[in-house]
């Protein structure tokens, strides 16, 4: 930490190994430094841990654990937690653990892709409308805010009834009308960095439009692109999870853990808590790490800005 | 101010307009088309036809584009053949009884996390401080739908406190029976009240850096009259965006909460037309949804720029 802070203070420029670092070593990229600070904020690196732990679990649980998730047995209807079955059964006697797994993976699987949809629409919508300005500019900001004023519950709502069957159109429907504030940050950035010397000089030698947003912007807002993309995969399991409760989600058998949760609750008057508290905690853990680690990336990224 | 405010309303007109554009263009994302799709499964071929002609559907996209934002216009949103009424009734019906709740969560959350906020950023890095920074965080984090689901869960069913399934089907309903909303308004609350507190303690912060603190209390001004008089009140002005921009989540998490408890709002009509693959009533609840989101946000705004002449002369 100091060594990062002295090595762009002092003048002149201390040698590696005045710095304790091997002299082989390469200069620190920027990702080095943030991951410097990020590791520093010990709520993030739990929930980085959780994560993985989390993805380890429902990924490679089921190589492990052998229960019948979409299997009805009906001798077996629901059984508390016990042997055999470590998180109960539900009423058609499947196995809560192993459905619990496989939600898991389905809300991870829709969240990421999702995710890294909105952030890729949002960051190229963003910089081709603060690289342009003018009216094209505020044509794209004026279509987007309309966008954004129709309450995205009820767009999900009419749109997952239009294409909700397939869990690849889903993750489209949800990729797609998720890249809103990503599109923002990266706006001001692109509006930013367009007008320092580089971008003048790399227009002066005869780069155009596209160049200057793929090789200038676009590189240049990674960080506001890594740390949105973090809060967009909250945002989409969120969602996902939100219209899976109500009954608009995804179908059988390819549930989230929203789904399980909305099964659950139908039988919270005969106190079957397995049935809704891990998916409960886990929906609720998950979102809260995404969005932890978001902000302890937002500090990682900020910091480094500072630093320069 | 009238140039403000004729150049704001101008700009929610236009985006009322994209609003029509985009609900027209999910219209026809309607799988077999969009006459097909309004009229329902159920719908004889004759049916379908008049429907078309009714609302222009059998003409060229531009025209019918006209025709429809016609109707829409004057309110009308076609008829709902499923439920045998026209799709403008439904939803008036429903407006009432959400408005009161979003609004009242609105009310409450504002009003309670000014103070919190505030208690926060003046006794900055206590342990006060910190554990509401985590609850808030956790409430802003954790889904409305699982908020609304514990709350129905602890005091229906666990402490009995409350007398559950109340179904609240009109405004009457809502108004005259407090305690069948005391768990919805307070999901709502809870949700909002995460988001605003957090807003509130950091611009209490940046306003308690700012010159004209220290002027204040150079000239004597007491701590009370330097926090309420001057603080409080510049940090204040900025949330007035704060809200307009919340509103689309706001009147989202109406949905979820009319669902959770069976109140039937908006959202509720909203979900059951879509459980019944009514496009009609969704489309019609979620241009509406967006097109009164345009209203609050503009009434936002122009009462920032009355608050703020800054506003008004950029």
């Amino acid at each position: 930490m100091t060594a990062t802070l002295e090595d762009d203070v002092l003048p002149p420029e201390p040698t590696a190994v005045e710095l304790g670092l091997d002299s082989a070593e390469k200069p620190r990229s920027m990702f080095r430094r943030g991951w410097e600070v990020f590791a520093e904020n010990r709520l993030a690196l739990v929930s980085l841990i959780f994560l993985v732990v989390f993805c380890l679990f429902c990924y490679l649980g089921p190589v492990f654990y052998h229960g019948d998730a979409f299997v009805s047995n009906l001798d077996a209807v629901d059984l508390p937690p016990g042997a055999g079955h470590p998180l109960g059964t539900d009423p058609n006697g499947e196995d809560v653990l192993a459905q619990f797994m496989h939600g898991g993976q389905i809300s991870v699987n829709v969240g990421v892709l999702s995710g890294l949809i909105s952030a890729v629409i949002g960051t190229l919508y963003g910089a081709v409308a603060g690289y342009l300005g003018g009216w094209v500019d505020a044509l794209m900001m004026r279509a987007m805010d309309a966008m954004l004023s129709i309450p995205l519950i009820f767009l999900l709502i009419y749109l997952g009834m239009v294409y909700g069957h397939s869990t690849t159109l889903m993750v489209l429907v949800i990729g797609f009308t998720g890249w809103f504030s990503i599109t923002r940050l990266i706006r001001g950035e692109a509006m930013s960095i367009k007008v320092r010397d580089y971008v003048a000089a790399a227009r002066m030698m005869g780069g155009r439009g596209p160049r200057v947003i793929w090789k200038h912007i676009l590189p240049n807002s990674i960080g506001t692109t890594v740390v949105n993309t973090t809060f967009s995969i909250a945002g989409a399991i969120f969602y996902l999870s939100t219209l899976s409760f109500i009954g608009l989600g995804l179908q059988a058998p390819n549930v989230d853990l929203g789904a399980i949760l909305n099964t659950g609750t139908e039988y919270v008057d005969q106190g079957y808590w397995w049935l809704i508290y891990p998916a409960a905690v886990a929906i609720i853990l998950v979102i809260l790490a995404f969005n932890v680690i978001g902000d302890a990336l937002r500090d990682a990224f900020e910091t480094r800005l500072q630093k320069r | 101010m009238t140039a403000y405010l004729i150049r704001r309303s101008l700009q929610a007109l236009v985006t009322v307009f994209l609003v029509t554009i985009f609900a027209f263009l999910l219209l026809h994302l309607l799988p077999g088309g969009a006459v097909r799709g309004l009229a329902g499964p159920k719908a004889t071929p004759l049916q379908v036809k008049l429907l078309a002609h009714e609302m222009g559907l059998d003409q060229p996209l531009p025209v019918q584009y006209i025709k429809w934002l016609g109707n829409v216009l004057q309110g009308d949103f076609g008829y709902d053949y499923t439920n045998s009424q026209s799709v403008g009734s439904e939803i008036a019906g429903t407006l009432g009884q959400s408005a009161y709740i979003v609004g009242l969560s609105l009310v409450l959350a504002i009003v309670i996390s000014i103070p919190v906020g505030l208690l926060q950023a003046v006794r900055r890095n206590t342990f006060l401080d910190h554990t509401m920074t985590v609850v808030s965080f956790v409430l802003w984090g954790v889904p409305t739908f699982l908020i609304a689901f514990l709350l129905q869960d602890l005091f229906e069913d666990q402490l009995r406190w409350i007398a559950p399934n109340n179904e609240i089907a009109s405004f009457h309903d809502a108004f005259s029976s407090p305690a069948s909303i005391l768990l919805p308004v307070a999901t709502l609350t809870l949700t909002t009240f995460a988001s605003y507190s957090r807003y509130v303690r950091s611009a209490v912060l940046d306003e308690l850096t700012q010159e004209y603190v220290r002027t204040a209390i150079a000239k004597g001004a007491s701590r009370r009259r330097m926090l309420y008089g001057h603080v409080l009140r510049n940090a204040m002005i900025p949330m007035i965006t704060l809200i307009g921009l919340s509103l689309p989540t706001l009147v989202g998490g109406a949905v979820i909460i009319e669902n959770v408890f069976n109140i039937d709002g908006i959202g509720m009509l909203t979900t059951s037309a879509a459980l019944q693959n009514n496009f009609g009533v969704t489309l019609a609840a979620t241009l509406i949804a967006g097109a009164l989101t345009v209203i609050g946000s503009l009434i936002a705004d122009l009462s920032y720029a009355a608050l703020d002449p800054r506003v008004r002369l950029d």
